[in-house]
């Protein structure tokens, strides 16, 4: 007798932050549409996101970004199996317009709905363009609000291993690059200055945590920097933008590298992936890789369009939670601290 | 017809199933929980009771705005994701009409008002002619003495409601002169019923959006909005 296996496909919605979004993902892995509306550009007047103007687009853009997911996937609402939202962390009035929304479409449609926090959608990102890689692996998530080592034990099941004690990664970059006047976003713009300079003109601390060799400091860092503008400007000496830069960013690397591959070995993990919007930035995957290589692990990184925040990654999380049985009430509620393995 | 119609502009959250000149159910709750975790139980929970199938619906409607941010976003993404999924148009009801309608038929002018904060009231004047809901005074954010002033020259009895009442009342006794009265529990705070009977108007009217095309209705910019214009500037 032929059995023939369903396909099960997520809706998927992402509001998080800066970005409106929702995807169509097939079975897990396959995504039928990665619909991302981003505002970067009505908070580039403000040097940052401001949550009340992030929402407001957010309620605006939604029913049109979702209508596009379904349009591109080719499905209909109806030919969905579950509706995953991101529910933390994240802007609390940002996540409300998704969660609220995703609660209706699935009361409506009459389909079960899946809360996913958004770190472990980011982690999720990389089974994507990777169908071999399966747990266990040791994640590095750095974007402009985390900086976490997780380690991923099975699906749906995290560990955080390292946390940053103050700033994130890429909230570092932001507020150098504004220092040295590259403006917002800093990420991409220091990645770029950073190649027409020299990493080792200037030496900047890389902090360790005496107690927590895993976790991560970055305000020290950017102190540093800071001090450094501050003491040109008042010698009077010139200074090289692009080199700031490059060695900023080479400090922030060799600290990220240096503690993934450590924590890697010290857990006997042999796979090693990178996620979030800092896992695009083309020094740190090169590093990564190096790295990785020398120590004998595998190493896996998402295209820059899955390591911002997208709606794809969601539902890929989202479906493995689903398969778990997982499901959300309707009082599902948005939980801006929510904790990495935290249901 | 048949609409489903809900208020979380407040702290008031409300749903209520309306069929003609029938109140099928209504669930209202003041309470300290956000409507984020209320709205959507409380649908159910009317479902539930009734056995009513959400598709048979012919609009939804709700109470856009003025009021909480958050809490207009809540029901704005509640209306516009049933409204995706079943396909239905939405009815877009000012609040403070809503507010007004609770005293329908009152031989009085209705002034409902909400805290607005930054010592300000969202406010309209309203009043009921042969039935109808007349606008005297279209809802908008004012200091409490400018509306209270529009209403002592108006020379008629006033009834006031709303959230604003408890938070100025002192004012409202300091400043009034003439008859007036503060409506009692049941009709002084934000109703889904009422959002729905002053939506039936609207669609007699063929004032209906599209579940994509409909938006909250804030009456203020956000406060970073606010700051750019002072420096001259506006949003990209």
């Amino acid at each position: 007798m032929e059995q023939t296996k369903k396909d099960v496909r997520i809706l998927a919605i992402e509001t998080s932050c800066d970005e409106t979004a929702a995807a169509v993902i097939k079975n897990g892995r396959e995504v039928e549409s990665n619909v991302i509306y981003t505002q970067i550009q009505l908070h580039t007047v403000f040097g940052g996101v401001v949550p009340e103007i992030a929402s407001r687009k957010h309620i605006e853009k939604i029913n049109p970004v979702i209508e596009a997911a379904l349009r591109e996937a080719e499905v209909t609402l109806e030919e969905i199996d579950a509706i995953a939202v991101t529910y933390g962390p994240g802007l609390v009035g940002a996540l409300l317009v998704g969660v609220a929304e995703a609660k209706a479409l699935a009361y409506g449609a009459g389909k079960p709905l899946v809360g996913v926090h958004h770190i472990e959608g980011h982690i999720s990102a990389n089974y994507i363009e990777h169908r071999e890689l399966e747990p266990p692996f040791l994640c590095l998530v750095a974007s402009g609000g985390h900086s976490h080592l997780v380690l991923v034990k099975d699906y749906g099941e995290y560990e955080i291993v390292g946390r940053t004690r103050d700033d994130a990664a890429g909230e570092a970059f932001d507020k150098v690059a504004r220092a040295i006047g590259l403006g917002y976003p800093g990420g991409p713009k220091i990645d770029k200055l950073a190649k027409e300079g020299n990493k080792n003109a200037i030496t900047f601390p890389r902090a360790k945590i005496a107690d927590a060799p895993e976790d991560f400091s970055f305000s020290g860092l950017k102190s540093a920097v800071l001090n450094y503008l501050n003491q040109c400007e008042m010698k009077g000496t010139e200074i090289n933008r692009a080199d700031v830069a490059a060695s900023f960013q080479q400090a922030v690397i060799d600290v990220l590298t240096e503690h993934t591959i450590e924590a890697a070995k010290r857990l006997g993990v042999d796979r090693v992936a990178i996620a979030g919007g800092v896992a695009s930035n083309s020094s740190l995957r090169e590093q990564m890789k190096k790295a990785c290589m020398k120590s004998g692990f595998q190493f896996y990184h998402p295209s820059p369009v899955y390591c911002t925040d997208n709606a794809a990654m969601i539902g890929v999380a989202g479906y493995y939670e689903y398969k778990k049985g997982v499901r959300a009430g309707w009082d599902l509620n948005a939980v801006p601290n929510l904790k990495i393995g935290q249901r | 017809m048949k609409v489903l119609a809900f208020d979380s502009s407040g702290l008031v959250a409300s749903v209520a199933l309306l069929e003609d000149r029938q109140l099928i159910a209504e669930y209202t709750l003041n309470y300290k929980k956000t409507h984020s975790q209320t709205l959507l139980p409380m649908l159910d929970e009317i479902i539930q009771m009734t056995g009513f199938d959400l598709k048979e619906i012919d609009a939804l409607a709700i109470a856009a705005g003025p009021g909480s941010f958050t809490g207009l976003r809540i029901g704005s993404a509640t209306v516009k994701g049933l409204g995706m999924a079943l396909d239905k148009p939405v009815i877009s009801v000012p609040t403070l009409e809503g507010l007004a309608m609770n005293l329908w038929g009152a031989d009085a002018v209705i002034c409902p008002m909400m805290d607005a904060r930054r010592k300000q009231v969202y406010t309209g004047i309203y009043e009921f002619e042969q039935g109808r809901m007349q606008v005297l005074e279209e809802q908008t954010a004012c200091p409490v003495e400018e509306i209270l002033q529009k209403c002592r020259k108006i020379g008629r009895k006033i009834i006031f409601c709303g959230d604003g009442v408890p938070v100025y009342e002192d004012i409202i006794r300091e400043q009034m002169e003439g008859e007036y009265s503060l409506a009692p529990a049941h009709v002084n705070r934000q109703r889904a019923a009422a959002v729905g009977v002053r939506a039936f108007d609207y669609w007699k009217e063929g004032k209906v959006e599209t579940a994509a095309d409909h938006g909250p209705v804030y009456l203020r910019k956000s406060q970073a909005e606010r700051e750019l214009a002072a420096k001259g500037k506006k949003l990209p």
